[in-house]
């Protein structure tokens, strides 16, 4: 019901690349709506920070000044040592080797036990908090108490910069946990 | 102005033998407030005129159930399979933003031969695609251990429409995504600033960029202007209030992607990127609170598939024990709710009624039992089990609490 007349990623992918062509009706694959983005327009948009930890912002973060951030901006809503809420709980209650997640129901995720990247505290708190004036702080700020957070969960120790070279370099406890997803439907076992 | 006029004297001279109340504002206007009671004649009064938006009957009060988080669609209270836009269920992560859909940008960069900026007027100029589908969230799922639970309380973060829009791979197209891009970022403009990594290969299939919704633009609450739209994909992918789009080499492992939306399971595991939401089924009528009478009772519900189309929907009104196949309302669609219904003489004994959804790849909706059996009792996210309901000998209908174990 939704198909065209000819698949478009057919002739993208150059399957059927001659018909595609041939056809005075084939759907055009250049309509040329919209406009060229310039290099700043995507640079003041392009937030987002993968593993590889490519697109991090110059600066530096310390476990200290991380610590002054979270108490003033942070701990209201996450609780003084981040384990006390009355939001989301951001230090691990347990180490990274206590019984997995599968057989324990109430087992605290947060960063320390359940986040595979370090990469995505940074992102996550650069878009995203804090939650009353979220994108509010500056880079330095978002290395800091991602610092802190890390420091509290204990994945670095006090004197660990955190930055553009330091931070995607962080293994996470939790990341040889993670499986991608395999379900396929059909009627095998349920998986 | 002068047809108001008139309007106006029409509805006074009505009000004079009757209970249309008129009502004096502070401004000095008279207004009709409605008829509440049935008790007129209609047939003996002339009602309100045409009017600029139509209304609910004054009888009729569905409602969503909202949280902090999220709200619920009322399933019980709904007739067939498109949800009105106004009771499609929401799961937003910071509110809901207001964006003017004048100065509305979606950005496509990264791997592209064209990094270009559209509007909402650029995207309406493209082919347009309509498609009716559910979008569903995968947390669609409430373990309550009382008996007064609705199916909107267990599964009402299920919803469906018709979404019109552009498909996403005549928009990659339009950029020139490249060879070696094999995911994509789609962000959103809300306070969450909400992000998912898409495998490219979805975007080429089947994506679409939606404006609007059961005939008319996109309720701000399910992304206006434009959201992502995923069919069958768990609903946190179909990014609302889209701005941009990153093609890429790898996933970016946003927080939604790692720290929410996964779910453990067995050998300590924990699965990532379960986009597909897997076969389900759900009885709303009868369901508490209905009390059914002996005798004929037409079973009815709602079964879709994240996979494909629901092959049968199958009925057991013994608990268990025998299971007997449920008529389907065309038009049974690929990854759509679709209704199903079945006709059963209840004899006034106490029982258990039940549907399970089969779907085009042959799965057959699990238990609970079964579910957490493969994954363990740690898991979340992802649970799509057969819902059971007690017919109580007075034909009272309750929700059968599970264990979780
Ligand atoms: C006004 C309350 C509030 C403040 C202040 C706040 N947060 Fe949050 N935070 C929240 C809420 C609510 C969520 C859950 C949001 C969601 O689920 O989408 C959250 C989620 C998080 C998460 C993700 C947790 C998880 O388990 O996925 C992190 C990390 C986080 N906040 C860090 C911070 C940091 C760092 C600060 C200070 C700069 C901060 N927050 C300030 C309310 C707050």
């Amino acid at each position: 019901m939704f198909k065209l007349r000819m698949p478009y990623w057919a002739c993208v992918a150059g399957i059927a690349m001659s018909s595609c062509e041939q056809r005075a009706d084939a759907v055009p694959i250049h309509f040329g709506y919209g406009r060229a983005a310039t290099a700043n327009e995507i640079a003041g948009k392009a937030i987002a920070i993968p593993p590889s930890g490519i697109g991090l912002p110059p600066g530096n973060g310390t476990v200290q000044q991380g610590a002054v951030v979270y108490a003033s901006k942070c701990a209201a809503c996450h609780g003084v040592t981040g384990v006390e809420g009355p939001f989301n709980i951001l230090v691990a209650p347990d180490t990274a080797n206590a019984i997995p997640f599968d057989r324990a129901p109430k087992r605290v995720k947060s960063i320390g036990n359940y986040w595979p990247y370090a990469t995505t505290v940074f992102d996550y708190v650069r878009r995203a908090m804090p939650y009353n004036a979220p994108g509010s702080l500056s880079d330095e700020e978002v290395y800091s108490v991602t610092a802190w957070l890390l420091y509290a969960n204990k994945l670095i120790d006090t004197t660990t910069i955190i930055n553009a070279k330091t931070l995607p370099a962080i293994v996470m406890p939790a990341r040889k946990y993670y499986v991608t997803d395999n379900r396929k439907g059909g009627n095998g076992p349920y998986e | 102005m002068s047809q108001k006029m008139t309007r106006r004297r029409l509805l006074l001279g009505g009000a004079a033998t009757a209970a249309v109340a008129i009502v004096k504002t502070s401004f000095g206007k008279m207004v009709q407030t409605g008829i509440p009671e049935a008790a007129l004649d209609p047939t003996k009064h002339v009602g309100p005129l045409p009017s600029a938006l139509g209304t609910r009957s004054p009888f009729e009060h569905p409602q969503r159930k909202a949280t902090l988080t999220s709200s619920q669609t009322p399933l019980q209270d709904l007739y067939g399979i498109i949800t009105p836009s106004d009771l499609h269920f929401e799961r937003h992560h910071a509110g809901v933003p207001a964006i003017d859909p004048n100065t509305y940008e979606l950005l496509i960069h990264g791997m592209v031969d064209r990094p270009t900026i559209f509007s909402l007027s650029d995207l309406k100029r493209f082919p347009s695609v309509s498609r009716i589908c559910f979008v569903e969230c995968s947390g669609n799922f409430r373990k309550p251990d009382k008996e007064s639970i609705t199916p909107q309380d267990i599964c009402g973060l299920t919803s469906q429409s018709e979404w019109t829009g552009v498909m996403l791979s005549t928009l990659f197209r339009e950029v020139g995504v490249k060879p070696k891009a094999t995911w994509f970022l789609a962000e959103g403009s809300d306070a969450a600033v909400m992000t998912r990594s898409i495998p490219v290969s979805k975007g080429w299939e089947e994506a679409m960029i939606v404006y609007a919704q059961n005939g008319e633009a996109i309720r701000p609450q399910q992304g206006y202007p434009a959201r992502l739209l995923l069919p069958g994909w768990e609903g946190n992918t179909s990014i609302k209030w889209l701005r941009r789009i990153e093609l890429s080499d790898g996933p970016f492992m946003t927080r939604e992607e790692t720290s929410k939306y996964t779910e453990p399971v067995k050998d300590g595991k924990i699965r990532q990127f379960s986009f597909t939401m897997d076969a389900r089924s759900i009885i709303t009528y009868p369901a508490y609170p209905v009390q059914v009478q002996k005798g004929w009772v037409e079973i009815r519900g709602l079964a879709w598939s994240g996979r494909g189309k629901i092959a049968r929907v199958e009925i057991s009104t013994n608990a268990g024990k025998t299971w007997n196949i449920a008529q389907l309302q065309e038009p049974v669609l690929d990854k759509a709710h679709t209704y199903f219904r079945y006709l059963w003489q209840w004899n006034g004994d106490t029982t258990e009624i039940m549907s399970r959804a089969i779907d085009e790849t042959g799965y057959i909706q699990p238990s609970l039992e079964q579910l957490i059996k493969a994954r363990g009792i740690g898991t979340g996210y992802h649970l799509n089990p057969v819902t059971a309901w007690l017919v109580k000998r007075d034909g009272q209908v309750v929700y059968k609490p599970e264990q979780w174990k």
